[in-house]
């Protein structure tokens, strides 16, 4: 068959056997993430079936993912946003940081992997879904809640740590050595605080590059913009989602909210693609033998979540069963925490058992999240009740 | 009374009041400009019992009914002293002749002898407007005149 043609059927199936995943996932009312990973890991290496000759588009596509996953994660937030949320809650952020970097970090270690792995396995651990938990929270009527400010500072936080966290780790990957790797480091430092301050006094300027009455023209402009960022950011060793991510926020709000509603459905196709191409180069016969040490991450994660939003509420005067809300809100993992094993994988400095771990473990605690976060009260509820006739 | 606004990043903002009786109150508005009347649980106060989704016009209507009758009790109590004068809240409806055209196309003042002293619009008062006010669909105008003049005022911007 023709090469082209056979291509265009590859893709084409790919596509739109996601698409089913996505319905599906719609129908169970789970992120489509978790589906999308199992939809890679069913083919490619060690699947059922090699997807051949599409690889030079899906490897690029799925770069463009991640630039786009933190494009419209920047466009979320303001600059004002993220300064205030870094004045009120850093101690939430810090407290988040060290309860949940540290089973990652630990099983790692223990699994032999190493300091980078330990680095890399940090954060795939610390990091909570955003796009899971404002789902979830809009999905429960929980936005109005007095705690959902603490679960989306935790959020905000840790989206902010990231414009640190992936360029130390990119950094130290590369095995840049200190001097090179501080280097790198400090420019991150430098770009955010300039960035920060660009979007809060001359946010105008930046949204006026790509500013444009008509949306294709728009589109053209953001989308140009931001792969020029991100291949910049790239170059210097900053990491190119990060690149992403602080245009977004150097885009002030109304331009960022248009540019957020082209860019959604481009977000979601390279997206899809992104985790597909992660799925597709896991081999599934290694997901039995990571099976054990996911399983206990899972849990011990779950617990360390649900203090850091404890936490995180407590901080800003939330009753208890609040509290508790706030934690299993945190807990689903998804989208960041395959960036950050992606980002590993594809420097090959890390143990390649880090690809099956992290997809089992995101597996889980995609799903595992919103049950979390549904069950909280009635199990909240029976707690209390247990324990109140025994206390009086 | 304190209105309470916290930033919600990435959804929107949050405004509320805390009522005599404890219970908070507040209004929900999106990032892309839809708002939810947000009402806290008996039980649970950091939760809300109900969180109603309102368009513009529910938004509107809502505010309407809450705010209108104190300004117009405010504006009765002020004409008061003057016998044989009273206040009263008309709306423009859908299809209002007034709908779209200005206060001084009514010609209220010379044909009815009554006055626009004030128009409610989005919760929010245009107290004393002038004649080049133009009035949209779901204004609630405030007249003072005499009973006679109020009934003509009503006739007026229902069907000129």
């Amino acid at each position: 068959m023709h090469s082209v043609a056979l291509s265009l059927i590859e893709l084409g199936a790919l596509f739109f056997g996601l698409g089913i995943l996505g319905r599906l996932a719609g129908r169970l009312g789970i992120s489509p993430v978790p589906l999308y990973l199992l939809g890679g890991l069913a083919f490619g290496s060690g699947g059922l079936l090699p997807l051949e000759g599409i690889e030079p588009f899906t490897s690029v596509a799925s770069e463009v993912g991640v630039v786009l996953l933190l494009l419209l994660l920047g466009l979320e937030y303001s600059a004002s946003d993220l300064v205030g949320g870094l004045r009120r809650s850093w101690a939430a952020g810090i407290v988040d940081m060290v309860l949940n970097a540290a089973p990652g970090a630990i099983a790692a270690l223990v699994l032999g992997w190493g300091p980078l792995g330990a680095l890399a396995m940090a954060g795939v651990t610390w990091v909570s879904s955003s796009g899971i938990v404002a789902k979830v929270l809009d999905d429960l009527g929980r936005l109005g809640n007095r705690e959902t400010p603490a679960v989306l500072s935790v959020l905000v936080m840790e989206d902010l740590a990231m414009a640190l966290y992936l360029p130390i780790t990119t950094a130290a990957l590369a095995a840049l050595g200190w001097v090179a790797g501080l280097r790198t480091v400090a420019i991150a430092v430098l770009l955010l605080v300039v960035v920060l301050v660009v979007a809060l006094r001359y946010g105008r300027l930046v949204s006026a590059l790509v500013e444009s009455p008509t949306s294709e023209v728009f589109l053209l402009r953001v989308l140009g913009l931001a792969l020029l960022v991100a291949g910049i950011a790239s170059q210097l060793q900053v990491s190119a989602g990060v690149g992403a991510f602080l245009l977004g926020i150097a885009i002030s709000e109304d331009t960022a909210e248009n540019a957020a509603r082209v860019l959604a459905p481009l977000r979601d196709l390279f997206a899809a693609v992104f985790f597909v191409v992660f799925g597709l180069n896991t081999d599934p016969a290694q997901v039995p033998a990571v099976l054990p040490a996911a399983l206990v991450l899972a849990v011990v994660s779950t617990a360390t979540k649900l203090g850091a939003g404890w936490f995180a509420a407590r901080q800003i005067g939330v009753g208890p069963l609040g509290r508790w809300r706030a934690g299993a809100a945190l807990v689903a993992r998804g989208e960041f925490s395959i960036v950050i094993a992606g980002l590993a994988l594809t420097t090959g400095a890390v143990d390649p058992g880090l690809a099956p771990l992290a997809t089992t473990y995101v597996l889980l605690m995609a799903i595992l999240g919103p049950v979390a976060a549904r069950v909280v009260e009635p199990v909240h509820a029976g707690l209390t009740r247990r324990l109140r006739p025994a206390a009086s | 009374m304190d209105v309470e606004v916290t930033r919600l990043p990435g959804i929107g903002t949050k405004q509320e009041i805390t009522t005599a009786s404890g219970r908070r109150l507040g209004v929900l508005t999106h990032r892309d400009g839809h708002r939810e009347l947000l009402v806290s649980a008996q039980a649970d106060p950091d939760t809300s019992c109900a969180s109603v989704r309102l368009t513009d016009a529910e938004g509107q209507a809502l505010g309407t009914l809450l705010g209108a009758p104190n300004l117009v009790a405010q504006l009765q109590d002020q004409v008061r002293e003057v016998e044989g004068i009273m206040t009263a809240q008309f709306p423009i409806a859908t299809g209002s002749p007034y709908d779209g055209r200005t206060l001084g196309d009514t010609a209220m003042r010379t044909r009815t002898g009554a006055s626009i002293v004030a128009v409610v619009r989005d919760h929010v008062v245009a107290p004393t407007p002038g004649p080049g006010f133009v009035f949209r669909a779901g204004d609630l105008v405030v007249v003072v005149g005499t009973s006679e003049g109020l009934g003509q005022a009503a006739a007026i911007l229902e069907d000129d």
